[in-house]
């Protein structure tokens, strides 16, 4: 069985690397065959392990000693368990959805093998994350997913947005990792261990330890560790205020958005906070914490979704508002609902990527959804795939994104800490905010008026590359199956995951690998308690506020986009106030680059000026120099060349001598 | 003792003032002259010390021989007086303050405190056949024989040093050296020079094939 | 009385006399030489006096070394004042600085 564990990463690294080192020599075929070979064995393989956690076999232990350092050790470990198994599954069929989309998307750019050899890699990197027994793997893990979505946001090299997106992600991502790391530090500092088993047993036993991190006050330890392991969590999951550059990041194609910022890495975070859980129970301010982080991750974000034009924009504020979700459920202890979103997040936000994808190949690159329209007609699987994910996204009953979404609104209303309260108001708002630019983004695409042979908005403004979009006389066409199949493949588990998975996700699936403070954090408790059946569930929908929010998001939508389209540009024009700090993004990112890169690059400039160029090359390179120059200036006094001068030396050296012997 | 106590200090007064004349006086010739005598005054200091052998070859081989060369050298070198003069009187602080600090520190050591005449004792007389020579000969031929050598050998490497620097070439020798006639080369002796021609001349071709036909 | 320290004062003096002349003399050549002999004298006295006084040939024969190492020198210290004087036609010291640093 052990064998199997290393198979799983393994094959999509072995892939990766063969891809990647001889791709150009072997025909481009080979490329995606074998690393869909690697990835498709590495999710029947994920699937085997599935079924036998689920028979209750879990593992935990060291498969290689990677450094011994004095009395610490880092080993790489696998720690597979029901949490681990269910991570497994996700990533591995999403990632085989997107290798088999990619063939399609990617077909006639010239990096195409190099695409296939880092998603693989990224599966590679993903997989060890999520399979890892201690901090150290796991920090890998993080750092090489990272370092991937650089790769891959900045796949096409060549265009200055895609650079400065990559960069900025890998720059916002290092600041949540340089939290992340001092949590990891603390941990070993503490504990002495980077064992996820060890440091959990001994964090019981030591729940109110302190620490005093300026001297004279006392903080406690756990909630130090936490807020620090969540900061780390911030960054990958791009909560506020590090979610700057997920919508950057959509300046990588497609596939990669539906993989890395939509089902897998931006989940890592969610994953290794339901994976500390034992850690995070015993804080409680750093569970405030979290709930507050994600609730206004939720609702700001889907504020700013509403204004998008860019098709992919509009997903990626979504995601980050999703993301908000599933942190407000970690907040509220509720772990496995946070982790049962993630699941269901994963296939319809992947499902809504790639159709968005597909209905950017179909409008031949434009990206604008202003210049869209009517396109239900043109491409109807895309077009039903997407009204299936976007059904699931606002929680529509029987869709798996109700279940998992009003769980967690289940979970915040119960629970009781602070900043609850908030959250529940949040969530609740969010909702309706969510349904509104969903089905805003809906109609405009799929219906209404076909508006690509107007006058296209901003037309320069993809000038780079080939988005020109389509001409007045081409109308666009469904995508080739290597597309559709991929989306049909998402939609089933969008729709049917949240009916069949809710019982044992509340239940005892979960087991050992989540654990909750049941007396300090009841919200788990009641809402189990709560709970009646899937179906009930569904029907009991129909009394809550929730629904009815969902549906007067959906019936705006359909106003303001179909019905009276003039109503959302009279309501621009009247409150233009709003609408420039929604563009603005609330000014986060000019806040960002005015004080801390252009404060970087001030200080670097300084540093250059008074200590590179005056301190080390003037003052103590050349004046070394100088200083030898001055010092031989006087000494060569010496040397005059005149007999008498030395005459006089060694008469004085005389009566010097003389004068030392009389002394002694 | 009183007699020689006299003798002693004209002897000491003699030497010093021929010191200071050495030093001060303005032609270098005077100042060999004093020098001489300054030498002299000294070996007969040295017979008081009863340094007989020694008081002699003072006068022989430093007066005679020493002091007769730095006479010569005076007298063959045509020296600028005023130049070597200038300057002279500025060094006279600094000097007698160095000169009179050494003069000081050495008398405090070497003076009557230590080595008084309460302290050291004067000597036994010698008995009568005692000859200084001899005890200085038996010492050097036997004891000292290996540094005596070395003497010889430090005055034979000054004959040969003071020869080698001042040796001139003889104007009227013939002598040639045969590795310098083996390692002459082309460049030393010929030189091409390029003349341009001052006219054309005409091949005069009828004459020679004339001359072939008729042979 | 004239002890031992009589002569040993003696040899200070000269010794002395010889330093301030070369003070004085720091420019002519020759002096300097002539000066460095009366430097020589006043050790050779201490010698012999110590000799004396002490009982011991030693410092005699010490002397007589002094002595013939003196005359070597003076005879090669000559011979260069010569040969400088042939190539410079001066012997002035300050003239002769080419080893000026």
């Amino acid at each position: 069985m052990q064998k199997i564990y290393l198979l799983i990463p393994l094959l999509p690294l072995f892939a990766a690397a063969v891809v990647g080192l001889f791709g150009r020599k072997l025909p481009l075929a080979s490329a995606h065959w074998i690393t869909i070979a690697g990835v498709a064995a590495a999710f029947g393989l994920s699937a085997y392990v599935f079924a036998d956690v689920l028979q209750g076999n879990t593992f935990n232990g060291p498969v290689y000693t990677w450094l011994v350092s004095g009395d610490t050790t880092f080993h790489v470990g696998f720690l597979i368990d029901q949490l681990t198994a269910i991570m497994m599954v996700v990533v591995t069929f999403v990632s085989l959805m997107v290798h088999v989309y990619t063939i399609g998307y990617m077909a006639e750019d010239p990096g195409y093998s190099r695409f296939f050899s880092y998603i693989s890699l990224f599966t590679f990197s993903m997989l060890m994350l999520v399979m890892s027994n201690n901090f150290m793997q796991l920090f890998f893990g993080w750092e090489a997913v990272g370092l991937v979505s650089y790769l891959l946001i900045g796949f096409w090299y060549t265009r200055p947005t895609a650079i400065y997106a990559n960069l900025k992600a890998f720059l916002v991502n290092r600041v949540g990792d340089f939290g992340f790391l001092l949590g990891i530090g603390l941990v070993l500092f503490s504990m002495g261990s980077l064992d996820y088993m060890t440091v959990f047993a001994k964090a019981t036993q030591m729940p109110d330890a302190q620490i005093s991190l300026i001297p004279g006050t006392q903080w406690s330890l756990m909630t130090v560790i936490c807020i620090l392991l969540f900061i780390g969590a911030m960054g990958k999951s791009a909560q506020v205020p590090l979610h700057v550059w997920l919508p950057d990041s959509m300046e990588g194609p497609t596939p990669i958005s539906a993989l890395i910022h939509a089902a897998t890495m931006v989940t890592a975070g969610i994953f290794m906070v339901a994976r500390m859980s034992p850690l995070y129970e015993l804080s409680t301010t750093a569970l405030s914490f979290v709930m507050i982080i994600g609730a206004i991750t939720a609702l700001f974000m889907g504020f700013l979704g509403i204004i998008q034009n860019d098709i992919k924009r509009v997903v990626a504020y979504s995601t980050l508002s999703q993301l908000g979700y599933m942190t407000v459920a970690l907040g509220a202890s509720a772990y496995s609902i946070a982790v049962f979103h993630l699941m269901t997040h994963a296939f319809f936000k992947a499902l809504l990527f790639l159709a968005a994808g597909s209905v950017i190949i179909g409008m031949h690159h434009d990206q604008d959804i202003r210049n869209m329209g009517g396109l239900r007609k043109y491409m109807p699987i895309t077009w039903i795939t997407s009204l299936i994910g976007s059904l699931a996204l606002i929680g529509t009953p029987l869709f798996s994104g109700f279940y998992s979404k009003d769980m967690i609104i289940e979970a915040v209303k119960f629970s009781d800490i602070p900043g609850s309260g908030f959250a529940y108001f949040s969530v609740l708002a969010g909702v309706f905010v969510t349904a509104f630019y969903s089905f805003r983004m809906y109609f405009l695409v799929f219906h209404g008026k076909e508006r690509w042979m107007q006058e296209k908005h901003d037309p320069h403004a993809h000038d780079e590359d080939h988005h020109h979009g389509l001409g007045p006389n081409d109308n666009p066409h469904e995508s080739p199956w290597v597309v559709t199949v991929p989306l049909i493949a998402l939609a089933i588990p969008s729709v049917v995951i949240g009916y069949i998975a809710i019982g044992p996700m509340l239940g005892d699936y979960f087991g050992t690998s989540i654990w909750v403070n049941d007396e300090a954090h009841p919200a788990m408790q009641e809402l189990t308690s709560h709970f009646h059946g899937a179906f009930a569930m569904a029907l009991h929908a129909f009394v809550t506020p929730v629904f009815w929010l969902a549906a007067a998001g959906v019936t705006l939508a359909w106003f303001f986009y179909i019905k009276r389209p003039d109503i959302p540009a009279s309501i621009k024009a009247q409150l233009p106030w709003l609408y420039r700090v929604l563009e603005n993004k609330y000014g986060f990112d000019d806040f960002y680059a005015k004080y801390f890169a252009c404060g970087s690059r001030v200080i670097g400039n300084q540093l250059w000026r008074w200590g590179d160029v005056r301190i080390i090359d003037d003052f103590l390179v050349n004046g070394t120099a100088r200083l030898v120059g001055r010092i031989s200036g006087v000494i060569r006094h010496l040397q005059s060349g005149l007999i008498y001068h030395y005459a006089f030396a060694m008469i004085i050296g005389v009566l010097v001598l003389l004068t030392f012997f009389m002394k002694t | 003792m009183i007699f020689q106590d006299y003798v002693f200090y004209a002897l000491a007064v003699i030497l010093l003032f021929a010191g200071l004349r050495v030093i001060t006086t303005r032609n270098p010739v005077h100042a060999a002259l004093f020098l001489v005598l300054a030498f002299f005054t000294a070996a007969g200091i040295w017979l008081l010390l009863e340094a007989e052998f020694l008081a002699i070859t003072l006068v022989l081989v430093y007066v005679g021989a020493v002091m007769v060369l730095f006479l010569f050298v005076v007298m063959m070198l045509d020296i600028n007086i005023e130049r070597v003069r200038q300057g002279f009187w500025e060094a006279i602080v600094p000097g007698t303050i160095v000169g009179g600090l050494i003069c000081a520190e050495m008398i405090m050591i070497l003076g009557v405190k230590h080595f008084g005449p309460d302290q050291i004792a004067a000597p036994a007389p010698k008995p009568a056949d005692y000859s200084n020579t001899a005890e200085l000969g038996r010492q050097i031929y036997t004891d000292y024989l290996l540094p005596f050598e070395l003497a010889s050998v430090v005055l034979l490497v000054a004959i040969v040093a003071a020869i080698a620097l001042t040796l001139r070439q003889r104007k009227d020798s013939k002598y040639i050296s045969p590795s310098d006639q083996i390692n002459i080369r082309r460049e030393d002796r010929i030189r091409m020079v390029n003349l341009r021609s001052e006219g054309e001349t005409q091949p005069r071709a009828e004459e020679t094939l004339e001359k072939r036909e008729e042979i | 009385m004239v002890g031992l320290s009589h002569y040993l004062i003696l040899a200070s003096l000269l010794f002395a006399i010889s330093v301030l002349g070369i003070f004085l003399n720091r420019k002519n050549v020759i002096i300097l030489l002539m000066a460095i002999e009366l430097m020589l004298l006043a050790v050779n006295l201490n010698f012999i006096a110590f000799s004396h006084y002490l009982g011991d040939t030693a410092g005699q024969i010490f002397v007589f070394f002094i002595l013939t190492v003196a005359a070597a020198e003076s005879a090669i210290g000559l011979a260069i004042l010569v040969l400088v004087f042939r190539s410079m036609q001066t012997i002035n010291v300050d003239d002769l600085d080419n080893l000026k640093g």
